[in-house]
């Protein structure tokens, strides 16, 4: 005997001040595609371009309410209404897109990187003589996975915002038809991605065996009121491993790397930016939430795994990029280090911890944004010089160019008073206050390695005379590079002068376990004539769709919308064999 | 239910899936290896929503599917434009980059 007639139809709170980022970011690819092909090239590309960048600042922009509403700053924002919106964080869509200080601030991370990726694309393109705006729809597409990513708060979820963002990046590294480099880099980008993914939704399927749910809080509260033993506990962490594997992939760390340098260096310049910026960001994100939230009392158990990858990749990062002759190839192995520095505040798992992760994503994007701007300036038209020699004496033919690449490269080293230096100091400082203080020896030690290789860059740039076969043109920067190069340096030194506002904001952004709301039964509007509350057991309930186990108070409902006669449920009550206990009170009993 | 002898199914098809990516040279069966580590997946998704008696793992499934999907349609494409620029699809001739 079911409660529910199967026509009854459960909808999950939407609140869609959370989604609206989303939606502008969504929307927006889609009208430009479509915008694009009504027009049929005969509508100019910095059309497209001032497109994707109002597309993305009102990505932005709703994203405000949404910072306000999390923290409560009724008062800054008009639109903001505190008798409706509860304040703080919150979670939606029945609990699978959560909506907390973490995945706002990324959100408008995401948001402010598209607008400078998209200025060095328009840069790109207008180089390179090419009229077609696919790379600008691919970009906003890849952003919305990120956006989705860095909300995730269910599995299934964190996988199609994965999966979004990585279906788009694969075409963007095979994105140039002249160069076989581009596609080469593409396959492996595609091979390994999925090769990654197949892994990730593996150890899904595990953890969702062992857990009995996807949901990332129905995790956090299992693992915190179970103990796994004999082979759930096995399962669990078989599931945990694949799953690191597949972040481990994603974010490129020692030893699943092999694929950066050479998809760095075969991808479009201009889309490195995007690939080392915004990809970067989403997957440390989804990689954070599900390991020190969702995974929080496992935390025996991954931490180790984390430490020995933030190790290999501290080390091979800076080892690796001594050797490199190419420019782009030995940004890719300094990226490599970065993210071992990041893991720091991951493994640290605590606040102190995810908030110095946020400052290195932030710090971190505006470098390579910078640094990669640099390098597509520098290839000249076909995106073709990106060797050691190509940049010597740079600093002479080019110095304006030169001087910023220095800069950038000098913050990525971890001088004072750029943002390199503070991100760092925040990774470390988090891993001390974990009790983990040899892993930020070994971070510092790496720091000094990886400081040779930006400095032999910068050596070659203004100290080496130029070879035969350099190129020693002037390098011009166009005006959109040159608003997003001027961006990211302002951005750079504000984080490393005034650090302040940012720790401030960093400190805020963390994942909160919130639960789900209940579903609603109730049409607004519908009289309610019973109040429901249900406790149902670990089969969960017949003819619920889903699993519910635990109390659930479903609050007043309207029995007769819902086509359940209150006779019968007395009857059906009366009788017992519903499987789960249920308590209703009826404000007009029955009978 | 017998849970084990399709959680078995599943890892004798993902083993088999992660064989053929890193042996496999030819691009298009480097693609059908990913498709069955993925439909290992899916078998494991779909007998633990059975064993657990929940609809989520069979939800859970049905986005595997078109994820996989758009994958292949994606990784069929690139290996397409790689076959026209040098009429092989040998992965193992993918090596204009090293370093």
């Amino acid at each position: 005997m079911e409660l529910f007639p199967s026509d009854a139809v459960f909808t999950p709170d939407v609140s869609w001040v959370a989604l609206w980022p989303m939606v502008v970011m969504a929307l927006g690819g889609l009208l430009l595609l479509t915008i694009s092909s009504l027009g049929k090239g005969r509508i100019p590309r910095p059309f497209y371009a001032l497109w994707a960048v109002l597309t993305s600042v009102g990505s932005f922009i709703t994203a405000i309410p949404l910072w306000a509403q999390v923290h409560g700053w009724e008062d800054a924002v008009l639109w903001y209404d505190p008798e409706v919106d509860p304040t703080g964080p919150f979670s939606t869509v029945g609990g699978v897109i959560a909506a907390d200080g973490f995945s706002v601030f990324l959100t408008m991370l995401i948001a402010v990187s598209m607008v400078a990726v998209v200025l060095v694309i328009e840069a790109y393109l207008d180089r390179e003589q090419d009229r077609f705006p696919e790379m600008f729809a691919l970009t906003m597409f890849a952003a919305l996975g990120g956006m989705v990513m860095v909300s995730a708060n269910d599995l299934i979820v964190l996988l199609l915002g994965l999966e979004t963002l990585s279906v788009a990046a694969y075409v963007l590294a095979a994105m140039d038809l002249r160069r076989v480099q581009s596609q080469e880099a593409g396959f492996k980008y595609f091979v390994l991605g999925a090769f990654s993914s197949a892994f990730f939704l593996y150890g899904i399927a595990f953890i969702y065996g062992a857990t009995g749910g996807t949901g990332l809080v129905h995790i956090t509260d299992f693992l915190a009121a179970n103990v796994l033993l004999g082979s759930s506990g096995l399962m669990l962490l078989l599931g945990l491993g694949l799953l690191i594997v597949g972040f481990a992939f994603k974010v490129a760390l020692v030893p699943f790397h092999s694929w950066s340098p050479d998809v760095y260096d075969g991808t479009p310049s201009p889309l490195v930016t995007f690939m080392s910026s915004v990809v970067k960001v989403a997957a440390f994100a989804g990689m954070l939430r599900v390991l020190v939230m969702a995974f929080e009392s496992a935390g025996a158990d991954w931490r180790p795994v984390i430490q020995g990858l933030a190790v290999l990749s501290l080390v091979g990062g800076a080892l690796g990029a001594i050797v490199q002759s190419n420019v782009k190839r030995l940004l890719a192995y300094s990226s490599i280090s970065h993210a071992g520095f990041i893991l720091l505040g991951v493994e640290a798992a605590s606040d102190v911890g995810t908030a110095a992760v946020v400052i290195y994503l932030t710090a971190y994007s505006a470098l390579v944004i910078g640094s990669f701007t640099v390098v597509t300036l520098v290839a000249r038209s076909g995106d073709r010089l990106h060797t050691l020699t190509d940049y010597q004496g740079l600093g002479r033919t080019s110095p304006l160019v030169a001087g910023l690449f220095t800069f950038f490269l000098l913050a990525q080293a971890g001088v004072p008073f750029t943002a390199g230096f503070y991100a760092k100091f925040s990774a470390v400082i988090a891993a001390v206050d974990a009790g983990t203080a040899w892993l930020a020896a070994v971070a510092m030690l790496s720091a000094v390695i990886a400081a040779y290789l930006y400095l032999r860059l910068v050596v070659t740039m203004w100290f080496v005379d130029p070879a035969a076969e350099t190129d020693t043109s002037h390098v011009g920067v166009p005006a959109a590079a040159g608003i997003a190069l001027a961006g990211c340096a302002a951005a750079v030194l504000w984080i490393g002068i005034f650090p302040n506002t940012l720790t401030d904001w960093a400190e805020r952004s963390v994942p909160a376990v919130v639960q789900p709301a209940p579903p609603n039964l109730v049409e607004s509007g519908d009289e309610a004539d019973a109040d429901v509350e249900f406790e149902v057991g670990p089969d969960g309930m017949p003819g619920m769709p889903g699993p519910m186990p635990g109390e659930m108070d479903f609050g007043e409902l309207d029995l007769e919308s819902l086509g359940i006669d209150p006779a019968e449920l007395e009857a059906m009550l009366e009788g017992g064999d519903l499987g789960f206990d249920v308590d209703v009170e009826f404000e007009d009993p029955p009978g | 239910m017998l849970l084990n002898q399709f959680l078995l199914l599943g890892a004798v098809l993902f083993c088999i899936g992660v064989y053929g990516v890193l042996v496999r040279r030819n691009g298009v069966m480097v693609l059908m290896s990913i498709e069955l580590i993925l439909n290992a997946v899916n078998i494991n998704l779909v007998a633990f929503g059975t064993h657990l008696q929940q609809a989520t793992g069979q939800a859970f499934a049905l986005f595997v599917i078109p994820i996989a999907a758009a994958e292949v349609a994606v990784g069929l494409a690139i290996v397409l434009m790689i076959y026209r620029n040098r009429r092989s699809i040998d992965v193992d001739s993918l090596d204009e980059m090293k370093g």
